[in-house]
C-alpha cells in the first residue's frame, strides 16, 4: 500500500509538473486526492463509545457500538458534471472507536471544483453477491466485515447502532438493558426482497479544489440521533430491536438524512 | 446373476484406486443436469481437496475446539447427524433445524433449509459462527490455522503461497464439500444400464414418479425451491420467510434431496419423523393445512398424497435404491 502511495506521489508529481508548464487556461489538468472525513457526533457534541445521550424523543442511549458501511461514491462539480469514483476503491466502513475508520482517501481525482459528493449508506447488490475472492479489505467476511455480515441471510450489515437504554428490555443474558439496530438487505438473491441501500446526496458552499499535488478534506458530520427523528418518530421504547425486518426500512429512511458536510479544507 | 457378479469384481478393483487422494477429480454424471458452482474460478485439485478435507474435520474451527462441521455433518448417514432430530453443538446447545446432508452440492442454487446463502463458499461462516453450532469469530479461526505448523504448507500446496486467507479458507472447504458426489447407487446403475431392479422396485419408482416427483425432482431427487408441506400443526419455523420476508412463503423449505435418504433420519426439517414409513404415512394422512400448503398436496378438500399400504412398501422399496455405499464408504471422503 505504502509503494502504491509513493508512487501515485511519483505520478502525481510527474503530471504536476507537466500540467504547469502547458497551462493555457483557467481549467485545471491533471489528478488529485480527496479525504471524505466522518466525524460521529450525537446532535451538538461529538460521539464518544459509553457516553449516555439524551436522544430528541427523550430518551436515554448509551452507544456501545456504531458503523456503517459507505459505497458508490460520486463527486459533482459546480458545473454539475460528475466524478464517478471506481466503485472497488470506495467501500468504506466506519467504525465509531477507531480513528483510521474515519477517512477514505480517493486518489486520482480529476482536477475541478467540487461542491457536491454523494454514496450510499450500504454496499450495492452486485458486491452483496460477488465471489468471495472479491471481497477483500473492508468487504472481506472473516476479516474487517466478520461482524457486518449476516452469515444465515448472505449479506452485509449496513448500518449498526447498539447501545444501552433503560427504555429498551432488560436483556437476562446481556445483563443490561439493551438496544440495537442492525440494518441490511440489499434487494434478494433469487427472490426480491427489502431494499434498505439508501442514497446520500449532500452539496457544499465552498468548493474541494481538486489540483495536482493538492489534497481537499471534506469533513461530514454523521448524527446518531437522526435515526429517532424524521421522517418517522421512532422511539427506544417501542422500537428496541430489529435486524432483518420490514421496519428496517423505515430505521434506514430516518438515518438516511443522518449526514451534513461541516466544511471543506484545501491544502 | 453369474453376470452381475463377474461385472461386480470387474468393477470392484477400479472403485479401489478411485479411493486414493490421487484420484480426487470432479466428474458430472451424464443424468444429471448441469452443475451451477463455478468450478473454474476454484478448480479441484488434490492438494486443495486435501487441505479442505482437513479443515471440514478440525474442531479448531470452533470457539473453544470441540466442535468440527464433520460432527454434525457424518458421511455414513450422507453427512446428516445420525439419528438427531436436531444437532447439538457447542456447550451442548440444541440447534433448530434438522442437519441438511452434505450431497451433490455442486448442483444447488442455495444451501440451508431456508435458502438464505447463495454461494457453497458463503455456507461454512454459518455454521461456524452460530452461537448454538461452533460459535467462533471467523478472524479468530483464520489466526488459529496461521499459528498452526502444518497448515501454512497445505495452503502453499493448494494456493502457491501460505497466505491464508478467507478467500482460500473457503474454496478450500469448497473444494471438499463440491468433491462430495453421490451418483453410484443402485438407482444410478439402473439408469445407466448396469444393473436391474426388482419387480417391486421398478413398480416403486413408477409410483415415486407419478406422486414425488413434482418436488423430488430430476435425478437430483429435489426441485432446488421451496414447499411448505404441511409438516407443522402451527407455523412455529417460518422458513423461507426468513429470509425473503414474503408472507407466501411461511412455512415453507427446500426440498432435500433425496439420495442415500435410508440413511439419513430423522427426517424433515424439524427432524420429526422418524422413518420411511412415518414420512409416507404422513403424507397419506397426515398433512396439516396453513394458507401456504403447496398445492400439489391439496386435493379437493383433504391434503397430502394418495398412498395405498402397497403403494408405501413399493416407494420404500425403490427409496433405498438411492442409497450409494461407495459414496458413504468412500475413505477419499472420511477423516484421515
Amino acid at each position: 500500500m505504502k509503494k502504491y502511495n509513493l508512487y501515485i506521489l511519483a505520478l502525481v508529481a510527474i503530471i504536476a509538473t507537466t500540467a504547469s508548464s502547458c497551462k493555457k487556461n483557467s481549467t485545471p489538468d491533471g489528478t488529485g486526492s480527496v479525504t471524505v472525513h466522518f466525524d460521529n457526533r450525537y446532535a451538538s457534541t461529538d460521539l464518544a463509545l459509553g457516553t449516555a445521550y439524551t436522544t430528541s424523543n427523550g430518551e436515554t442511549l448509551t452507544p456501545t457500538t456504531f458503523n456503517y458501511f459507505v459505497s458508490n461514491f460520486v463527486l459533482v462539480k459546480s458545473d454539475g458534471t460528475k466524478y464517478t469514483v471506481p466503485k472497488d476503491q470506495c467501500y468504506h466502513l466506519v467504525r465509531e472507536g477507531v480513528d483510521s475508520s474515519a477517512d477514505l482517501t480517493i486518489q486520482n481525482v480529476p482536477a475541478g471544483d467540487y461542491t457536491g459528493v454523494q454514496f450510499i449508506i450500504g454496499v450495492d447488490s452486485a458486491k452483496n453477491t460477488a465471489p468471495v475472492s472479491e471481497r477483500t479489505g473492508d468487504l472481506d467476511v472473516a476479516g474487517a466485515a466478520s461482524d457486518m455480515y449476516w452469515t444465515w441471510n448472505s449479506g452485509y450489515i449496513f448500518y449498526k447502532l447498539e447501545g444501552m437504554s433503560p427504555q429498551a428490555p432488560y436483556d437476562s443474558m446481556m445483563g443490561m438493558a439493551m438496544m440495537y439496530y442492525h440494518v441490511g438487505g440489499y434487494g434478494g438473491m433469487s427472490s426480491a426482497t427489502i431494499n434498505n441501500i439508501r442514497t446520500v446526496s449532500l452539496t457544499s458552499g465552498t468548493a474541494a479544489q481538486v489540483r495536482s499535488g493538492h489534497h481537499s478534506t471534506v469533513y461530514l458530520y454523521a448524527d446518531v440521533d437522526a435515526v429517532f427523528n424524521a421522517p418517522v418518530q421512532i422511539t427506544i421504547a417501542a422500537n428496541p430491536g430489529h435486524m432483518f425486518d420490514q421496519y428496517s426500512t423505515t430505521i434506514s429512511a430516518n438515518y438516511a438524512d443522518m449526514f451534513s458536510i461541516n466544511r471543506v479544507t484545501n491544502d | 446373476m453369474a453376470g452381475i457378479l463377474l461385472l461386480l469384481s470387474v468393477v470392484a478393483p477400479s472403485c479401489k484406486k478411485k479411493g486414493s487422494d490421487q484420484d480426487v477429480k470432479f466428474v458430472a454424471p451424464a443424468s444429471f443436469p448441469q452443475p451451477v458452482y463455478n468450478m473454474a474460478a476454484n478448480p479441484l485439485t488434490q492438494s486443495g481437496f486435501v487441505l479442505g478435507r482437513k479443515l471440514f474435520y478440525d474442531s479448531r474451527l470452533s470457539r473453544d475446539n470441540t466442535i468440527a462441521c464433520g460432527n454434525c455433518h457424518q458421511q455414513f448417514a450422507s453427512f446428516v447427524h445420525a439419528g438427531h432430530t436436531v444437532s447439538h453443538g457447542i456447550d451442548n446447545k440444541l440447534g433448530h433445524r434438522n442437519t441438511p446432508a452434505l450431497v451433490n452440492l455442486a448442483w444447488s442454487y442455495d444451501f440451508f433449509w431456508d435458502g438464505g446463502v447463495h454461494d457453497l463458499d458463503l455456507v461454512p461462516p454459518n455454521p461456524i459462527k452460530n452461537p448454538v453450532e461452533m460459535d467462533a469469530q471467523l478472524p479468530d479461526v483464520l489466526a488459529k490455522l496461521r499459528n498452526d505448523s502444518k497448515y501454512p504448507g497445505m495452503f502453499k500446496a493448494a494456493f502457491g503461497t501460505d497466505e491464508i486467507n478467507t478467500t482460500r479458507f473457503l474454496q478450500a472447504l469448497s473444494q471438499f464439500m463440491y468433491a462430495l458426489v453421490s451418483a453410484n447407487s443402485r438407482y444410478d446403475r439402473y439408469v445407466r444400464g448396469e444393473t436391474k431392479l426388482s419387480s417391486d422396485e421398478l413398480a416403486g419408482l413408477a409410483l415415486f414418479q407419478q406422486r414425488c416427483s413434482t418436488c423430488h425432482a430430476t435425478d437430483l431427487f429435489t426441485d432446488r425451491s421451496y414447499h411448505n408441506n404441511g409438516i407443522q400443526t402451527g407455523i412455529s419455523d417460518s422458513g423461507r420467510y426468513n429470509v425473503t420476508l414474503d408472507p407466501a412463503d411461511i412455512g415453507r423449505f427446500k426440498t432435500p434431496t433425496l439420495r442415500n435418504i435410508e440413511k439419513t433420519s430423522p427426517y424433515m426439517h424439524n427432524g420429526s419423523l422418524h422413518s420411511l414409513e412415518d414420512v409416507l404415512d404422513f403424507y397419506g394422512a397426515s398433512v396439516h393445512y396453513s394458507p401456504t400448503l403447496d398445492t400439489v398436496l391439496q386435493r379437493g378438500g383433504t391434503t397430502g398424497i394418495t398412498l395405498s399400504a402397497d403403494d408405501k412398501v413399493k416407494i420404500i422399496a425403490f427409496l433405498k435404491t438411492l442409497t450409494d455405499d461407495d459414496f458413504l464408504k468412500d475413505p477419499r471422503f472420511s477423516e484421515q
